[in-house]
């Protein structure tokens, strides 16, 4: 322990040296504080740094209590800013808490702050924000992925031990593999959205983003749980996940659908996904390809589903209750025309736009209600797929980083790299990057472990044996303003 | 799916945003390649399928009809760009 | 030509939950702005709404009563609007599965004439805020108390001829919903509001004309004459030659005329989608049996139960049982021992005529049923006369006072002492000696003059019956006299 910093730790290590007294919460503290100032000027991973003391009185109990940590800014924190980095909600100040910030603050968890992304989670590079792009601790001229893009890349980077991050097409995953951390989003309902800013209601769901699979496991058992207060949060098991990782995986039934390996998939990202597979299976997995035709339609589908639930939930943006409201407007309407023009960026009008577009009269039938009927069928794929196998095993992205800059000019291709992520939320399925390798620049390559709806356990217990197996996880980017690790 | 500046226009001001009158001819141009794109949904075959619009069947989630204490309002009116400490303000909406 | 109305209606009926439809604030009446609202009803970002148990069981029954059919798997949906009175810039409402279809209500008009009005759908949605304008500031002030609070929308077919056909539905409605403890249909606070779709055909024309809505109609006054307005109006644009446009109008009380409203700034296109927040609701037979078994007797049902158990008159049943209030009322005296016939009398007759007089409805009195049964039984053992006895009721009535010390207070006891009225009558026969000769000479209105002297040197306290006979007997006496 002592030749290790403290920054190289995962969550639950750290959590069992504070636990052991071998180190103190205030030298925790100031150690986080310490990486932040030297890696938020490159990376720019935060919106808003809290100035947070050691908490009085006796320490909360629990495997991460006293584990400094920080929430994508858009989970809400009462009085602490939570912008969706947006100019919209510059300055807003819920007055209230999100249950997961609740739930975490009983849990003795120490939040640093409030993590940059796209705004209002639109995107997939974390260069939409009003705030400034976040840049790849890997390589600061590249893109961490997004939207979690803060998230990914404070945990990359030492920052913090884990952040809460929303997926609601892969914004956990992508950027967890493009930073090369572990990512999960959890069964749809599992994680209570009350006080998630809303992008696809349907589609949400919060989960963590750590250095290793059995931090995942740590942090769902504290924020998983039925809520009064979410109508769509299931019932469950909860706080068992991070005691059932046995990293066992004889016999597990490994899926790999052909479909995910085959066009458009970066040479070096299927080879690195393949070598995972044969990791799982040296340990006792059956892996096997089968097929699944639906990934032809799962991007339209999601967009289409996505974009109009979003042009309903941000209609509530128009500068008369919260944030942003624009000078200079004539009338009552001026001023919701004025405000929305200005507050909102380019990528959320487009998305707004082809959201009220494929719910408008005429149209309806055509796009939304067909992109429901092929989310069944998406579903049902799925349903099959789980008779077969215990897990499927997919890349998250078809490549690795992008340069910043690069993808933003083209956004059906940016859109179309979604392909691997987005079926999960569809379906309403659990799904976890993993590290499995690094390309020839040496950037991340994450690898993706889907399970069946509640199978959350056995995607995290792969997962984990995978990093039995491997150390891809515990690599770290080099980097400037704090010692290498 | 052809996407006219119209169209733009149309749901431009269902959804209270005001494009610019030069980035309508190139809105509407890539609302269009999105939406063509979007139309490979034709090629599958939904015949009877009923629309899924939530994902598991969970039903019937309901709370007992129970007053809590409502809320300062203070706390309600903190983040508005216009008040008075009693209600919000817009400008001018009924006659 | 003759021309014929054709009517439908859309009816807001507020429920009467203690919370509101998806967060647990009050939906109490008034309160200061904005102090009924929580993150929830003020549409903060990140808020989820939860379906209140209880609007699902009133619509539920109101549709049961309505005797429409129960969507066993119904769903909410996002109505999308930008107004300021609605901060999440939707309506939770439902348009593809509502929890009521295919409806029907029996009415009969004053004029006698009974027809079945086919209900169209009811379903459940909340209710917007409530924005003012301040003058002072220019500026418009929106207070979101009311937003949330439950509301079932009832839609009819196009089944209404006249504004009485309308008045009739509603009185009916209103009744069946106050019936089942779904609502207080308080118009003037808004709880029951109607739009009016109106048009106009030839008579006897299978087509329907081209219609107007008229909005946020809050009483039966107001209802009648906007649909006798828009009827001439569309007529006479017919007649001259002119197309009616389809429009919404807005009826102004003061001007007795409708008004076309300002078009919005686009058409119409509500973008109706699954409420992604609200799952489904399943709704199985045991629930619904359940609410069908818990459902009260119905006005109806009182009406023919008052006729079989109490002998009552179709007429007075009918007069009963037009208020739940006034048919809970009813019972109570009768439960406490009161005759029904004369509970009956004193209900249509003082009751009644006082709540007119008053403006108000029955669930808003106060007098008691006992002090009604107290008031009947003074009469029925000559305590009191009836006159007397309907002063006093005028006297307690607004605050449920205490009968035998108003009446203590204003000596009003009945005098029933023989020797004191035949005091009276021997004064009264030596005051009034030429009425009582006329009276033998056959005058009959003699009698009732000296009737009337003998009551006002009594002050009227007297019991009527026992002054008529002792004036009759001493008439009597008196002729007996004159023939010896």
């Amino acid at each position: 322990m002592k030749n290790t910093p403290l920054c190289a730790l995962t969550a639950l290590e750290l959590g069992a040296a504070l636990h052991g007294g071998e180190v103190s919460p205030a030298d925790v503290l100031e150690a986080a504080r310490e990486r932040i100032r030297a890696c938020q000027p490159e990376n720019n991973a935060f919106i808003t740094v809290t100035a947070n003391s050691v908490p009085a009185g006796e320490p909360a109990d629990g495997p991460l209590a006293g584990v400094p940590m920080a929430l994508k800014d858009n989970i809400c924190t009462r009085g602490v800013m939570t912008s969706c980095a947006s100019k919209m909600l510059g300055g807003f100040q819920p007055p209230y808490d999100a249950t997961v910030a609740e739930k975490l603050t009983r849990a003795g968890a120490v939040c640093l702050g409030k993590l940059n992304m796209d705004e209002f989670a639109m995107g997939s590079t974390s260069e939409t924000s009003f705030y400034g792009a976040v840049k790849n601790p890997w390589d600061l001229t590249r893109a961490p992925g997004g939207s979690s893009g803060g998230a990914a890349a404070a945990v990359a980077a030492g920052e913090i031990w884990y952040a809460i991050g929303s997926d609601t097409g892969g914004s956990i995953r992508q950027p967890a593999s493009y930073c090369g951390v572990t990512g999960m989003k959890p069964t749809y309902g599992t994680v209570s959205r009350y006080g998630l800013i809303a992008y696809a209601s349907s589609l949400d769901q919060m989960g963590p983003i750590a250095r290793s699979a059995a931090d995942c496991a740590a942090v769902l058992d504290l924020i998983q749980g039925k809520d009064p207060r979410d109508g769509t949060s299931l019932e469950g098991s909860y706080g068992t996940l991070l005691r059932s990782l046995t990293g066992e995986v004889g016999g597990l039934k490994i899926g790999l659908p052909a479909q995910c390996f085959g066009d458009g998939l970066d040479p070096e990202v299927r080879r690195a996904v393949l070598a995972a597979a044969d990791a799982l299976r040296s340990r006792g997995a059956v892996v096997e390809e089968f097929s699944l035709p639906v990934m032809d339609y799962v991007v339209p589908t999601y967009y289409i589903i996505a974009c109009a639930e979003a042009s309903s939930n941000l209609s509530r943006f128009d500068g008369v209750k919260y944030g942003w409201r624009a000078e200079g407007y004539e009338d009552l309407t001026d001023l919701y025309h004025r405000t929305r023009t200005e507050g909102f960026g380019e990528e959320v009008k487009r998305r707004i736009l082809l959201g009220t577009f494929v719910l408008s009269t005429g149209y309806y039938d055509a796009y939304y209600k067909k992109a429901l009927q092929a989310k069944a069928v998406i579903r049902k794929a799925y349903d099959e797929a789980f008779q077969k196998y215990d897990v499927l095993l997919t890349p998250v992205a078809p490549s690795t980083a992008p340069k910043l800059g690069e993808s933003l000019s083209d956004p059906l291709k940016m859109y179309l790299s979604d392909i691997y992520t987005v079926p999960l939320n569809l379906a309403g399925l659990p799904g976890i990057s993993v590290p499995c390798g690094f390309d020839s620049q040496g950037l991340p390559i994450g690898a993706q472990l889907i399970g069946p709806a509640l199978g959350d356990g056995v995607i995290l217990n792969a997962a984990h044996a995978f990093q039995l197996e491997t150390d891809f996880h515990r690599q770290t980017p080099a980097r400037k303003g704090g010692a290498a690790v | 799916m052809k996407i006219t500046e119209e169209m733009v226009d149309y749901i431009s001001v269902l959804s209270r945003l005001r494009l610019p009158e030069e980035e309508r001819g190139a809105m509407a141009a890539e609302l269009e390649r999105i939406v063509s794109y979007m139309d490979v949904l034709e090629s599958l075959d939904t015949t009877g399928v009923e629309p899924l619009s939530h994902v598991f069947p969970v039903k019937n989630v309901m709370r007992p009809d129970r007053v809590v204490p409502s809320w300062p309002r203070a706390d309600l009116l903190w983040n508005a760009p216009g008040h008075d400490d009693e209600a919000f303000l817009v400008p001018k909406a009924v006659e | 030509m003759t021309w014929e109305t054709v009517i439908g209606l859309e009816t807001h009926v507020e429920l009467a939950t203690k919370t509101k439809i998806f967060c647990s604030c009050t939906t109490a009446f008034g309160g200061e702005a904005n102090t009924h609202c929580c993150p929830v009803c003020t549409g903060m970002p990140g808020t989820l709404p939860v379906l209140n148990e209880s609007v699902l069981e009133f619509a539920v029954k109101a549709g049961l009563a309505l005797n429409g059919d129960i969507t066993r798997f119904c769903r909410f949906d996002r109505k999308n609007y930008f107004y300021p009175d609605l901060p999440k810039a939707y309506q939770i409402s439902q348009l593809y599965l509502p929890i009521v279809r295919d409806g029907r209500v029996p009415i009969r008009t004053p004029s006698g004439l009974e027809k079945v009005i086919r209900i169209h759908e009811l379903h459940m949605e909340e209710d917007a805020g409530k924005l003012v304008h301040d003058p002072w500031l220019d500026q418009t002030k929106c207070d979101y108390n009311r937003c949330g609070v439950p509301l079932i929308e009832i839609v009819t077919e196009p089944d209404f001829r006249s504004a009485e056909e309308v008045v009739a539905y509603l009185e009916k409605l209103r009744s069946t919903l106050q019936y089942l403890g779904v609502s207080d249909c308080k118009m003037q606070e808004g709880s029951l509001r109607c739009d009016v779709n109106l048009s106009v055909r030839p008579a006897g024309s299978e087509e329907l004309g081209t219609r107007t809505e008229m909005k946020n109609l809050n009483s039966f006054k107001a209802i009648s004459r906007s649909i006798a307005y828009e009827t001439r109006r569309q007529i006479e644009l017919i007649e001259e030659g002119k197309r009616v446009i389809q429009e919404t109008r807005r009826w102004d009380d003061n001007k007795d005329a409708t008004f076309a409203m300002r078009s919005k700034e686009n058409a119409q296109d509500y973008r109706y989608f699954p409420e992604p927040d609200i799952p489904p609701l399943e709704l199985s037979e045991e629930y619904l049996d359940h609410l069908r078994a818990g459902l009260p007797e119905m006005a109806e049902e009182k009406m023919t139960r008052y006729q079989a158990d109490y002998g009552l008159p179709e007429y007075d049943t009918q007069m009963l049982t037009g208020q739940k209030a006034l048919a809970d009322f009813f019972e109570s005296t009768v439960a406490l021992g009161a005759d029904p016939k004369q509970a009956a009398n004193w209900i249509m007759g003082q009751v009644l005529g006082q709540l007119s007089a008053r403006g108000l409805e029955a669930k808003d009195m106060k007098l008691s049923p006992r002090t009604l049964v107290h008031l009947i039984e003074l009469v029925r053992t000559g305590k009191l006369n009836r006159n007397t006895a309907v002063k006093v009721f005028e006297a307690v009535f607004a605050d449920d006072g205490d009968v035998d010390g108003y009446v203590k207070a204003h000596g009003l006891e009945q005098v029933s002492d023989p020797g004191a009225v035949a005091g009276a009558v021997e004064a009264a026969f030596a005051a009034n000696p030429q009425s009582v000769a006329d009276f033998h000479s056959g005058k009959e209105k003699a009698f009732g003059f000296l009737v009337g002297q003998v009551m006002r040197q009594l002050k009227g306290r007297a019991d009527p019956k026992a002054v008529n006979e002792a004036v009759r007997k001493k008439l009597d006496e008196a002729k007996c006299g004159l023939d010896k």
